[in-house]
């Protein structure tokens, strides 16, 4: 059983993927063991109108997603009236959580309204999400380069909000050992889709506890195989990996 | 916790990658399907020494399956600008490290095109005289200058493969590093010598575009992220026999590496091919000149 936090549908607006139609991906996740995957949508990382983003997100799910998938919003808190894209994630969707992407959306975590969407999430007990990148900035598009997200302050901004439940994706092979061990000590989990160097999984739970790691393929952009194998390389003990495959994200879930 | 006889047989409904692959599963097993690993460095992995730090590659690589490593440049990044006693001591550097396990673990010999000439006596002392079996270019210069030409040329009589990092950034290159245009150049001048197209250009998307006409320039999927699709598109525009997988360990895993083919939607004897069959091909001459069997 295989809980993947870092799946996205609809399309990657540079390439098509296989998996890129949901009852593809849902099949290749069945395939490969995955019983749930949060998902959020490609479409969240530059569309405008997010509340139809979402709606079909949801709807998507609901229809095509047979039980596997759960829905997490996208909120751009640079667009007008957000607070109702969150309010209709949490009490129309019933989604458990948003995923934010702020390098697409010009909004750093140190931006006062960053901080008032975190602040507005954990009051409605979302699990927040945040991508901080999508791909290797080297191999962007040369007229839309858009830089990581900068984290370096980010762990200053979790323990003043309170029931702030964080997920960093996409930033393992970005944060600094430092930063890494910052985000933990201040209660981030993290996913494994861009973790590097051989035996990533094992050296990163010496880093920031096993218990803060979740599985995240970052699928379909990324090989879905990747993150699995990265795992396997590790030989993890069983019980560790049995956390980090599904245990730590259902417990974050609250046992979903 | 998903069993080990789960994760293989991953269905019966024909789980892509994995099982078609054959023998790639967690837990240690190691089924041998022949992966060869083209792309390693001392550096950035565990251990003090480099025979240490070869020893844990092969513990990693055990658990992938992957059965033959090939190490090349010295215990440490190096300078940008290397002498050629530098450039010595990182070859001995390699060759001493990866002596217990040859010839399961193999190396190229790491050359400097803007020293000719003594790249050209490492070259003889450490593939004609050495253990040998494929040169690395550092990228101190474009490859498609020809003041390169003797190194390739001296490469191509001695029947080894050149490998040649590529990037194509959306930044820019830095000076002296090569693109997937500058091998095409060089493997216009040097029909004969087999030329291996590092990182598939970072941006495989031109990389694999820009070498399509050049049979005598292999693609290279090492150091880039495992992103979705490479393997499928190199295998539709260049043919299954012009794609070798690699890693850049330890500075990525060889998991996400291999991932790229593993996971393709492509029939189980192009994997093959890839993740084995190709590089085998390449490095005959050489292996056979050594005595080893290919």
């Amino acid at each position: 059983m295989i809980v993947d936090v870092n799946v996205s549908l609809s399309r990657w607006p540079f390439r098509r993927l296989r998996g890129d139609e949901t009852p593809e991906l849902v099949e290749m996740l069945r395939q490969r063991g995955v019983r749930q995957a949060w998902v959020s949508s490609f479409d969240g990382l530059l569309h405008k109108d997010m509340a139809g983003v979402n709606e079909r997100l949801a709807a998507e799910c609901r229809q095509r997603g047979e039980g596997i998938l759960v829905p997490f919003g996208s909120v751009n808190p640079r667009l007008p009236d957000w607070e109702e894209d969150l309010r209709r994630c949490a009490e129309e969707h019933r989604m458990p959580g948003i995923r934010l992407h702020p390098n697409y959306h010009g909004c750093a975590p140190g931006d006062p309204a960053f901080a008032r969407l975190l602040r507005a999430a954990a009051q409605r007990k979302l699990v927040v999400q945040i991508a901080l990148k999508m791909e290797d900035e080297r191999t962007h598009h040369p007229l839309l380069r858009v830089p990581p997200v900068d984290a370096s302050r980010l762990h200053e901004l979790i323990p003043s909000i309170a029931g702030l439940r964080l997920v960093v994706l996409n930033g393992t092979g970005l944060l600094s050992r430092g930063l890494l061990s910052k985000l933990a000590a201040a209660g981030a989990f993290f996913d494994i889709a861009m973790l590097e160097g051989v035996g990533g999984v094992a050296r990163l739970a010496d880093q920031v506890g096993v218990e803060r790691i979740l599985f995240g393929s970052h699928f379909p952009l990324f090989t879905w195989e990747a993150a699995r194998l990265k795992v396997a390389e590790s030989g993890l003990d069983p019980s560790r990996e049995r956390a980090i495959l599904s245990e730590n994200a259902r417990r974050l879930l609250g046992g979903r | 916790m998903t069993t080990r006889r789960e994760f293989i047989a991953g269905a019966a409904a024909g789980l892509a990658g994995l099982t078609s692959c054959g023998g790639i599963s967690p837990g240690g097993v190691a089924e041998d399907v022949g992966i060869w690993n083209l792309h390693c460095h001392l550096y950035g992995l565990p251990g003090k020494s480099g025979r240490e730090r070869v020893a844990s590659a092969l513990a990693f690589a055990d658990r992938l399956g992957i059965r033959r490593l090939i190490f090349f440049m010295g215990m440490e990044v190096g300078v940008p600008s290397p002498s050629p006693e530098d450039l010595r001591r990182y070859n001995d550097e390699c060759i001493e490290a990866i002596a217990p396990w040859h010839p399961r673990v193999l190396g190229f010999v790491y050359l400097d095109p803007s020293r000719v000439d003594s790249s050209l006596k490492e070259l003889d002392r450490c593939v004609r005289d050495g253990p040998m079996v494929g040169v690395k270019l550092w990228v101190s210069r474009p490859c498609s200058e020809t003041a390169l030409d003797p190194i390739v040329r001296r490469a191509a009589e001695l029947k080894v493969p050149v490998y040649q990092h590529t990037w194509l950034k959306a930044g820019g290159n830095p000076p002296g590093e090569s693109t997937p245009f500058d091998v095409m150049e060089l493997a216009a001048r040097h029909p004969r010598a087999t030329l291996i197209c590092g990182h598939a250009g970072g941006d495989w998307e031109l990389g694999i575009r820009a070498i399509r006409t050049a049979e005598n320039v292999i693609l290279e999927l090492a150091g880039f992220d495992p992103t979705a699709g490479v393997v499928e598109m190199a295998v539709r525009e260049l043919g299954p026999a012009r794609i070798v997988a690699g890693s850049d360990t330890g500075g990525r895993s060889f998991a996400s590496q291999i991932a790229k083919v593993v996971g393709a939607h492509v029939p189980e004897s192009t994997k093959r091919l890839i993740l084995g069959g190709n590089l085998r091909r390449l490095l005959k001459p050489a292996l056979e000149a050594r005595g080893i069997p290919a």
